[in-house]
Order: C-alpha cells, then sequence, then structure tokens
C-alpha cells in the first residue's frame, strides 16, 4: 500500500494505483475528457491535471501513479486556472454551437464546461471545416472533433482494426480514415464503436429521422416498424425512464403516439432466423464433408464486413441466413402484407436498431428479395427514437403499457436474448437440439454459454455428437479467434460472433454513456425477459409455425431460400445510398 | 561629443541569443517524421521575419510562398498540382532577384525541398495528408527510430534506472544480440535526435548501455529456443551481422552455420577494432551468449570456390552472406608497392590474431582521416612507434572519424597534419619507405559528400620522412567469389534489397559492409536482425521475438536543465603504452543522474498514444 494525501486528506491506495482513482476513493471525481479506462489514457486534454507538492510541472490523473508520501492537490488556484485554461483552448478549437448539435445534453466537453461556468471566450476559433458525406451510417464532423484519439484507441485496441488515423501535422492534425478512402469503402465495419465513444458530437450515425416523419406524413405510405431485442434494454436512459419504468409497451406506446400504423417485434424474425440458421448447421453437421467448418453465424453485418475484408477465405463458413432485421423487411412485404390485407408497395418498412451497420446492411442489393423496392426502407438507431419521443414532447412519464400489434409482435425467449453475446448461440443450440432429437431440452441447459468474456467456449452433446462452440464479441477478439482456427489451434463446429463487445447490446447505436459499458447490464435484462417469456423455444413460437405452414413451407425450403437467406460473398462494401434520400443542399463529397 | 561607441550586449540581447541557442537545439531534436512541407512553411516564417524587408521578392515573396504552403498543408483547402508550378517560379525569382541571402537562401531552400520531397507535397495536395513515408515515421520515440536496429532504448534506459541491470540486457537483447559491444564502441546514432536536446543536451545513451553491460551477471540467460523447425541456415562471414543473424535464427528454432574465413569469429569487431576500444573479453562475452543458442561454427573456412558456394546452396534452406568489407584500397600514388607500406586492414587484421608488428623507434605516417586511420595511428603509438603522423588531405572537422577518436589520437601524442595530399612515396635503393611527399591543398567549394573539397595549393611538396606508411584510404569488398556465383554486384558492393533480400537469387540473403561498404557495427547488426526476420518468414515461419519484462513507468518530476555526463578516459600517457581498454566506467552516481535525465518520450508525447515500443518483431 502507498500512503498518499489528496486535497488534505490522507488515504493509503495499493500501488500501481492512479492519481484519479485514488482521488475517487476519497469522494473527488477530478474532471477528464479524453480518458477512457483501460483503452485511453494517453493525457491528450491536459484536463485532469494536478498538482504535486514539490514539483513544478502539473501532473495528469489519469496516468500519474501515485507513489509514497505523495502530497496531491485537484483543487489549487494553479490547478483550476490550467484546468479552466485547457478547456477553454480545446473549446476554442470546437465548433460549439450546442443547440446544433445531436449530443447536446449528453456531452462530456459540454458538462465540463458547464461546470466550470465559462462565460466570455478569451480566444478566437479555429475549428476545422466539417468534410464528410451526411448519408454515410457513420459521420465524421471535423468541426466537433477534439483530437482526443478514443475513435482512433477504440478502433486499434478493441476492435483491431485501425481504419482511424492521424492526418496532418501541427495545429493541422486531425482523424481521418486510414488510407484517406471513404469510409464505406474503407476496411471500416461501420460497428459504431467510435461513435458511442466519442465524448463529444464529433461522430454520429447518418440522421435518418426526417425520412420516417415523411414516411409517417405520407398518406400513401403504410409505416411497419420493427423493434430489435436490444433496444428494449437501453431506450429509456435518454428520456430519463430507469430501466424497470422503461419497458418495452410504453415503447410500442410511443411509436404509436408518433404514428406508425404498425409496430412490431424483431424478436419473431430472431425465431425465423434459428429455424433457418438451427436447421442449416443441422444440415452442415450431417454433411460435414461438404463445408468448411466451423459454421459461423452471419446476423451482424459488420463482422461480414470483416470477413470480406479480413478473412474472405472464411466466407463460405458463414450462415447463409439473412439476419433478423433482413427476415422481417422481406416478410413484411409479402407474407406480413398478405395476412394484414396490405398493398406491399405501400409499405414503409421501418426498423429500430442498436446498430450504425444496420443502416448500410439495409442498402445491400442481395438483401432485396420481396420484390417491392427495399426490403427495409429505413433503419434507425435506439438514439435516433429517443430524440424523436424528445422532439414530439411525448412525456415519458405518461405513456403506458401498449401491446404489439397482431400478430407479428410474437416472439419466444430466445429471439429476445439474440440481442446479447452468446444469445443467437443459446437460442440455435434450444432449436437444434428438438430439430435433431425431437424433443425440448430443458430451456436452460445451455446457458452456460452466457457470460461477458469477450472470447468463450463450451462444449455440448447433440444428439450424440460432441460439439465444440465458441462465442466471441469485439472484433479484436474475433481476430484473435479466427488466427486460432486458421493457425488449427481452435477447432470449433459452431461460433457465433458479434463485432460490438458484449454484442447488440453495447451496440453502436445505443445511448452514449461515457465512461460507462453498459452492455453486460443490458444483457442481464435481455435473459430476464427470456425467463419469464411463456415460449422459450424458436420452434414453438406459433407465428414461425402459422409461416412455415402457410408460406414458407419448411426451414430451407426452396421458398425459404428465395425469401430468408443472402450470399455474403456478394455484399458490396459500397454503401448504395438511396434514391429518395432527402435533398440535402449541404452535403459534400471529398471523394468523388 | 564622442564619436564612436563600444557595442555591449544588454540583457534582451542576452536573452535573444539563449533564445538562439535553444532554436539550434530544438533543431537538433526535430521529431524523426516530421512533415517536410511543413517544415520548410515553419522555416519560411522564420525566414520572412528576418528580413529587411527592402526588397520585393523577399518582402513581399516569401510571404506568398508561405500562403502558397498554408494552403498546401490545410486539410480543406482543395489546391491543385499546377500550384506546384507557381510555387516554384515564385521561389526561382526569389532565389534570383533577392538583394541579400536572407531572401535568396529562404527561397533556395523552398526549391531545394520541391525537388527532394516532392512526393510529399503531391500527397498534399492530392490527399491532404501527409505521404506515407512521413506518417510511418511520425513522432516515433527519437533514440528507437534513429538506432538501425530499433533497441527499445527507453526501456533498458528504465531498467537500469531502477538497477535491474540483467533485465536491460536481456530487453537489449531482443533487438541486438551486442549488448556489450554497443555499449563500449556504437556510433550511437541513437543520441543524435535525442529530445533532451530541447533542454540541455542528449542523454549518454551509450555510457548508460555500458553501465548496464560493466554491471549485469556473468551470465545473463538468453532468450528461450522455440521449437526446433529443422531448416539450415548458411551464413557465410562470422561478423557482427552474420553472427546477428545466426542468433535469432537459432532462437527461432533453425539450425544456422557459419562459415568464417579466418581463426576467430567477430570480423571487423576482432579484426577491425584495436583491443583499447574494444577488450577481447568483452567480445568474447557478447559472442559466446549468441553462440550457446546453438550456433554451428566453422573456421577458417574460405568461401574460395563458385562451387562451394553452390555446393552451400545445395544443403542449406537459406543463404546469408555478410562477408564484411575487408580489402584495402590502394593509395593511387608512386611508391605504393615499397617496403614499408601497409594497408591498415593488413595490420589491424594481424593484430586479431595476436600477431603484432614491432615499430619500435620507428617514425610511421598515416593517410587518411576515418576511423580506421585513427584505430592505427593509436595502435602504431602502442606498438612503440617514436613518432606517429596523421596526413590528411582536408580539415580536422571535415574527418570521418568520431570527433572523441581524433581527440583521443591527439592526446596520445598523435601529430595530425591537415590539408596535405599524398603525392608520392620517396624510397631508398633497397625499396624500403624514406619519406612521403604530400601536396599542400587548399579549401575549396562543397562538394557531393557537402565537405569543402581539397584543392591543389599553390605551394611547393612538403616531405614527411618515415620508417612506415600506413594507408587507411577505404575498404574494398572481396565479392568475386558470389558475383560469379550469380549475386549481383555494384562497385565491389553486394546489391541487396531493403529486406536483405538478393532479388536475383532464391533463398539468398546478404547485409552489412558487404552491401552498404564500410560502415558502423549497429548497421552490420541491424542487417543481421532484419535478414533473420526475412530468412524466418522465406522459410514460411512467423517466430516472433518479444521478451517479456515490463517497463518501469517514469517519475513525475520536472526535467531541471542538467549538465551531460561523459565517459572519462584514463590518462593519455599511461594509456598509450598498452592495449588496455581506454575508456572509464561510469560512476554509479553518474548513470543514475544520466538515466534520471531521460524524458521517456516512450510514455509522454506521441510515445503514449502511438508511436511507442514494438513489443515483438
Amino acid at each position: 500500500m502507498v500512503n498518499i494525501t489528496i486535497d488534505g486528506q490522507k488515504i493509503a491506495v495499493p500501488e500501481g494505483t492512479t492519481i484519479m482513482k485514488a482521488a475517487d476513493e476519497v469522494g473527488i471525481k477530478i474532471p477528464h475528457l479524453c480518458y477512457l479506462e483501460g483503452v485511453n489514457d494517453i493525457g491528450a486534454c491536459r484536463v485532469c491535471v494536478v498538482e504535486i507538492e514539490g514539483i513544478d510541472k502539473l501532473a495528469t490523473a489519469c496516468n500519474t501513479q501515485v507513489v509514497e508520501g505523495m502530497v496531491i492537490r485537484t483543487n489549487s488556484p494553479r490547478v483550476r486556472w490550467a484546468r479552466r485554461i485547457n478547456v477553454e483552448l480545446i473549446l476554442s478549437d470546437h465548433k460549439a454551437n450546442c443547440p446544433y448539435c445531436l449530443k447536446s445534453g449528453n456531452c462530456t466537453l459540454q458538462s465540463l464546461a458547464n461546470d466550470l461556468g465559462l462565460l466570455i471566450p478569451d480566444y478566437s476559433n479555429t475549428a476545422e471545416k466539417m468534410n464528410w458525406s451526411r448519408e454515410l451510417p457513420i459521420v465524421r464532423d471535423a468541426s466537433k472533433c477534439i483530437k482526443c484519439m478514443r475513435c482512433v484507441q477504440i478502433c486499434d485496441k478493441v476492435q483491431g482494426m485501425g481504419v482511424w488515423t492521424i492526418l496532418g501535422t501541427g495545429y493541422r492534425t486531425t482523424i481521418g480514415v486510414r488510407d484517406n478512402k471513404r469510409i464505406d469503402l474503407s476496411d471500416c465495419t461501420l460497428c459504431g464503436q467510435c461513435v458511442t465513444h466519442c465524448p463529444v458530437g464529433a461522430l454520429r450515425e447518418c440522421d435518418d429521422r426526417l425520412r420516417l416523419q415523411r414516411a409517417i406524413a405520407d398518406p400513401d405510405k403504410i409505416v411497419l416498424l420493427q423493434i430489435a431485442p436490444a433496444v428494449r434494454t437501453a431506450w429509456g436512459e435518454q428520456i430519463g425512464l430507469g430501466v424497470k419504468e422503461a419497458t418495452l409497451g410504453k415503447l410500442v406506446c410511443a411509436l404509436k403516439k408518433i404514428g406508425v400504423d404498425y409496430v412490431f417485434d424483431t424478436t419473431l424474425s430472431a425465431d425465423l432466423t434459428i429455424m433457418e440458421e438451427g436447421s442449416e448447421f443441422l444440415h452442415r453437421l450431417n454433411n460435414r464433408d461438404k463445408y468448411q467448418w466451423p459454421m459461423f453465424t452471419s446476423c451482424c453485418p459488420a463482422w461480414v464486413r470483416y470477413a470480406k475484408t479480413q478473412s474472405p477465405d472464411l466466407l463460405p463458413n458463414l450462415s447463409t441466413a439473412k439476419s433478423p432485421q433482413q427476415m422481417f423487411g422481406t416478410m413484411a412485404k409479402t407474407y406480413m402484407a398478405k395476412r394484414l390485407g396490405l398493398d406491399p408497395d405501400k409499405i414503409y418498412s421501418v426498423s429500430v436498431m442498436p446498430c450504425t451497420c444496420k443502416k448500410y446492411e439495409r442498402t445491400l442489393v442481395e438483401e432485396q428479395d420481396s420484390g417491392h423496392g427495399t426490403d427495409v426502407d429505413l433503419v434507425l438507431t435506439t438514439r435516433e427514437i429517443d430524440r424523436i419521443i424528445r422532439s414530439d414532447g411525448i412525456e415519458p412519464d405518461e405513456l403506458e403499457d401498449m401491446p404489439f400489434d397482431k400478430v407479428f409482435g410474437e416472439g419466444s425467449g430466445a429471439g429476445v436474448i439474440f440481442g446479447s453475446t452468446g444469445g443467437v448461440m443459446e437460442a440455435a443450440l434450444r432449436s437444434a437440439y428438438f430439430l435433431a432429437t425431437g424433443s425440448n431440452p430443458d430451456p436452460d441447459a445451455f446457458s452456460q454459454v452466457r457470460g461477458s468474456g469477450g472470447w468463450r467456449e463450451a462444449t455440448f452433446n447433440l444428439a450424440g455428437q460432441e460439439l465444440n462452440i465458441a462465442i466471441v464479441s469485439g472484433l479484436g477478439n474475433v481476430r484473435r479467434l479466427v488466427d486460432a482456427i486458421h493457425s488449427g489451434k481452435e477447432h470449433y463446429d459452431f461460433v457465433e460472433v458479434m463485432a460490438c463487445p458484449g454484442g447488440c447490446v453495447g451496440g453502436g447505436g445505443q445511448p452514449f454513456r461515457d465512461g460507462e459499458e453498459k452492455a453486460s447490464e443490458r444483457a442481464g435484462i435481455l435473459y430476464s425477459l427470456d425467463d419469464v417469456n411463456d415460449i422459450r423455444f424458436s420452434h414453438e413460437n406459433p407465428t414461425v409455425a402459422e409461416l412455415y405452414q402457410d408460406f414458407l413451407g419448411a426451414p430451407l425450403s426452396e421458398m425459404s431460400h428465395k425469401y430468408l437467406h443472402t450470399e455474403v460473398k456478394d455484399w458490396d462494401m459500397e454503401m448504395h445510398f438511396d434514391q429518395d434520400a432527402l435533398e440535402d443542399p449541404r452535403k459534400t463529397y471529398l471523394y468523388d | 561629443m564622442d564619436r564612436l561607441f563600444l557595442r555591449s550586449q544588454d540583457e534582451v540581447q542576452k536573452t535573444v541569443s539563449g533564445i538562439y541557442s535553444d532554436l539550434e537545439r530544438r533543431i537538433v531534436a526535430s521529431p524523426v517524421g516530421q512533415c517536410p512541407v511543413d517544415l520548410t512553411a515553419s522555416f519560411l516564417m522564420l525566414a520572412h521575419s528576418q528580413s529587411c524587408g527592402k526588397c520585393v521578392p523577399c518582402r513581399v515573396g516569401l510571404g506568398q510562398l508561405q500562403l502558397m504552403l498554408g494552403r498546401i498543408l490545410d486539410l480543406d483547402v482543395q489546391c491543385d498540382i499546377y500550384d506546384l508550378a507557381i510555387l516554384e517560379r515564385t521561389a526561382k525569382t526569389i532565389a534570383e532577384t533577392a538583394d541579400c541571402a536572407i531572401g535568396s537562401e529562404a527561397a533556395k531552400m523552398v526549391l531545394r525541398g520541391l525537388k527532394e520531397f516532392r512526393e510529399d507535397y503531391e500527397y498534399h495536395i492530392k490527399y491532404n495528408t501527409c505521404s506515407p513515408r512521413v506518417r510511418e515515421a511520425a513522432q516515433s520515440v527519437p533514440c528507437m527510430r534513429t538506432c538501425p536496429a530499433n533497441v527499445d532504448i527507453p526501456g533498458y534506459v528504465a531498467l537500469v534506472k531502477h538497477q535491474r541491470y540483467d533485465d536491460a540486457i536481456k530487453l537489449i537483447r531482443k533487438d541486438n544480440p551486442f549488448p556489450t559491444v554497443c555499449a563500449l564502441i556504437c556510433e550511437h546514432p541513437c543520441e543524435m535526435r535525442c529530445r533532451r536536446n530541447l533542454i540541455d543536451a542528449p542523454i549518454n545513451i551509450r555510457g548508460i548501455k555500458r553501465f548496464a553491460a560493466d554491471n549485469c551477471s556473468e551470465n545473463v540467460p538468453i532468450h528461450e529456443k522455440m521449437d526446433d523447425t529443422g531448416k539450415k541456415i548458411a551464413i557465410i562471414g562470422g561478423g557482427p551481422s552474420g553472427l546477428t543473424a545466426a542468433y535469432f535464427l537459432a532462437v527461432m528454432g533453425h539450425k544456422p552455420k557459419i562459415f568464417e574465413k579466418r581463426e576467430q569469429l567477430g570480423g571487423m569487431l576482432r579484426y577491425g577494432i584495436p583491443n583499447y576500444r574494444l577488450p577481447r573479453t568483452r567480445l568474447d562475452w557478447d559472442i559466446n551468449a549468441i553462440l550457446s543458442a546453438g550456433v554451428e561454427v566453422e573456421t577458417n573456412c574460405d568461401i574460395s570456390s563458385v562451387d562451394f558456394m553452390k555446393k552451400i546452396r545445395e544443403e542449406y534452406d537459406a543463404v546469408y552472406i555478410a562477408i564484411g568489407s575487408h580489402g584495402a584500397k590502394m593509395l593511387g600514388i608512386e611508391g605504393e608497392m615499397s617496403k614499408g607500406v601497409i594497408p591498415a586492414v593488413e595490420m589491424l587484421r594481424g593484430i586479431g590474431d595476436n600477431k603484432l608488428p614491432d615499430f619500435k623507434g620507428k617514425s610511421v605516417a598515416i593517410i587518411g582521416g576515418g576511423n580506421v586511420a585513427m584505430d592505427v595511428a593509436r595502435t602504431s603509438k602502442r606498438l612503440g612507434a617514436s613518432e606517429v603522423t596523421i596526413v590528411y588531405r582536408r580539415r580536422q572537422q571535415d574527418m570521418t572519424a568520431l570527433p572523441a577518436e581524433v581527440a583521443g589520437a591527439i592526446a596520445e601524442g598523435c601529430e595530425l597534419v591537415q590539408m596535405l595530399a599524398p603525392a608520392r612515396i620517396e624510397t631508398d635503393k633497397e625499396g624500403y619507405v624514406k619519406a612521403l611527399i604530400a601536396q599542400p591543398q587548399m579549401v575549396g567549394p562543397m562538394d557531393k559528400s557537402g565537405r569543402p573539397a581539397p584543392l591543389r595549393a599553390d605551394k611547393p611538396e612538403v616531405r614527411i620522412p618515415c620508417d612506415i606508411i600506413i594507408s587507411a584510404v577505404g575498404q574494398a569488398t572481396d565479392s568475386q567469389v558470389f558475383e560469379e556465383f550469380g549475386v549481383p554486384v555494384y562497385r565491389g558492393n553486394i546489391t541487396a534489397a531493403e529486406n536483405t533480400n538478393v532479388v536475383e537469387l532464391d533463398g539468398v540473403f546478404a547485409g552489412g559492409d558487404c552491401v552498404t561498404g564500410p560502415s558502423t557495427v549497429i548497421n552490420a547488426i541491424a542487417a543481421g536482425k532484419v535478414a533473420a526476420a526475412n530468412i524466418d518468414a522465406y522459410l514460411g515461419y512467423d517466430h516472433k521475438m518479444s521478451v517479456d519484462i515490463e517497463i518501469p513507468l517514469p517519475d513525475h518530476k520536472d526535467d531541471i536543465p542538467t549538465g551531460r555526463v561523459e565517459l572519462k578516459e584514463r590518462f593519455a600517457r599511461e594509456r598509450d603504452k598498452d592495449f588496455d581498454e581506454v575508456e572509464e566506467p561510469k560512476s554509479f552516481e553518474e548513470a543514475m543522474q544520466e538515466c534520471s535525465r531521460c524524458l521517456r518520450c516512450d510514455y509522454h508525447g506521441y510515445g503514449a498514444f502511438r508511436g511507442g515500443r514494438d513489443e515483438q518483431w
């Protein structure tokens, strides 16, 4: 233990503790900006500086370890001035027009400046100009970037992609895409982890709210919306609803108030995905020699993008089953339209996703199978839905629980856990067991696959066959796993991959929570929803059963292949912009 | 009324002078990989501030150049490639028409840049970013970046500071299996750009390494060997480059075998560098550690024929040629073949095998100004020569020898005569050397090497009476057999790519002096390291060299300007009689003070972000 004094308080902390952590122990939150635990402790912003007795130079609390006898002051006049001036310098290089920023109200720099009570700027503003297409799934506004390097570090260290890099030198230093490519044309997986870790409004998703509002206002359009599993775990965060209050029923209610005609649940198509993918897995197991192993899940488009650029040799290993979002979209304009008695050409199919990459996935040529325009016309992130609720003045407290519209709002617990790392695997194993043996396992028989570790393994016996499975989330872990498979160190039969750490619950479209990683808490919500669901197996979802009976026939049937499967190798990396894109006179293409 | 006054420096002028010297040191410490376009723009601003403002090209033109460069550098301004033409013709006009050097020299700098790093300009214009070459090196840790072998210098400095000498040696060995040799004789390019220059002076990196080498255990364990691959690699030449490659390849699980022409291993370290600079016991310590990794050695084995070389290539999975540059270059003057004229390499080679010539009472003249000239001069002194004269055709400051070596030679009583070009050698009837006749020179305009060319002065020849003449005017590579084998040779040296690959021949690699011409030991080591990595890859492996040592974090402290500890030498009048080591070790307190001067660029600045250490290669 090391004995130190912070602002007059004596405390003993373990060796290796940083000043920031030690101060936290005595109830002092040292203001900081660029610091991100375990990812970014490079001392770039110099906001967390403190005074150490006997040393003239101020120290950064985030990356300076305490030593025996250290006397630290976090609020001396020198520290106060230094902190204030550094924040003002950051602001001078930042386009601080907060009302015109999606991050306003949830911005680390804004709260820092507010806490300091800054009044009159001392410096002239030198912010860069924005130079980016506003229609790409990930939009970077250079004028807001404070060069904290978190995006670079998340991409390097957590996702292992190294998409972001430093451009320019000196005062012209800025962040750009490696090799100066347009982001969708680069190796970027569009996972959006940089977006959820940006402390300011420099990185955001493409803002598609107006498109939803325009569709609602259009009398010729029937807005049919699906909600992804992970959205229910986080949608309340930005509108002031706690975990217990932010029920799924209230989200349905809010969407109805906004004017959505039909609100359905992606959980349903998650069950459909399991039927297809589970059957596919059994088919591959029975024809082991004809396939490359292991089989990988493919419902995460960021993972597919990863595979396409980083290990294209593995593409045949990916399940051909479409993602729940896309299956839902295809069904919406075919079977569902018929069942609901709607004109498929009038349906405007919307999904609410915890994901930025889904905005790309929906534009892919290979994903359009309904024959009625794009299968999914619009993807909104959890953050965008929250903004619409707020901008419509909907009082969160007045929301009441409302059921989904009949009949495509019914999903199994297995479909619900899709939103968490391990969830797809568990759901698939529950149904694969049934499909292979004809009887249900205990619904919790495969709960061993749950957890928050980035790379987990398990072995199960499925109808006499030993199955080695792995669950991996976070692309850095994905790379390690893929390397291990390539080098022959690991042999698996089935691997679930999610690009975002913790899975979709920690997705790039989820609310921004600076300094908090909420994935595992949000996953807990999904597992408790599964636990109380009357239906725990995808194959027991009655709507899914009807769907096969009335429309598709059986999993892997010709109809299924027509509507529910895709060839990932044909996916284009380039984002296909909508023809009906909103006219934006300011849109700029640097890379044309 | 007084008509004249003496000029005195007031306080402001003194401060300004101080700022100028700070500026000079800052330029010395320019970050490796600084954008040259940005640098040009900054220099222009300084140059413009020096302009008196009288003449148009300087007053207005330098300003316009700055604005143009600003637009090229700005990330949100689209420039046209033709803007370079405007930049070029403006700079040319300023260079040709400015009234004084303040303007014309500034413009010349722009022109030079447009020629030498046009690619950087083009990158900024086309892609709004620095060129990949600049970005790759940008803001790396200066000492590591300038060390050819990329040794983790801040790492071992921190370890020495924590008195973890064995760990320091292990960390150095990850990139360089010659920690002791380099501790004693490395030319330390790492110190050149040391960021400490910004405060006072570069830290004495070699001195710190020496402290680790002087204080580590007798047996510092080498890297653990990786699994046996059964691959055989022939290494031609047991000098620093060959031994380095052999070490890393052996650790990676391969079976390297060194074919050495001479009796002993070490190459120029043994047959070129005298014992008083590199004691043989210290050299052997490094070599024994290298061999303990499992390196087979065959000495007295000359690759004398093409057939022999072909046989080796057939029997081994890969070949690394690192034969060094051991041949003597000719003086090209009359009387060169006289008795008593000795090429420096031959003399040092004999000494390497303990064959000491007797120079007792003899007068020796040395021709040359490189480190080898200093080595033979100081060795002659130790062999009992009554007089040693170093004859050099340029000025002392133009010598390629390290200033410390020149100073050492002079201190030991060698006389240095400058601006004298050897003209011919005078002999007696039996053909023995009687004198060196030299032609005085005068200093002229700069030549290609950036030094002023010596020109024949209108003065009579000088006669330097002597018994022995040692020529140290350069070395040549004995590459003939290899050329016949198919290795491309240009001007005597072997041609190999930057990855040490001899492109024309499958599985043949080459590096060290035989490729670069006579160079430093650290360059030879770096070539050996690069060769080991690429031979490993060629054989289909991806073995990574790493070492599991946690580097201590830096202390938070103020950086108070403090002098640099220099290594001291024994008294010249004592040391010039023996071959014992000249340099004296640092004291503990000196070493600790020097270590704490390190600014830990691996941890501060860009190092904490992207420019830190390479933990494996």
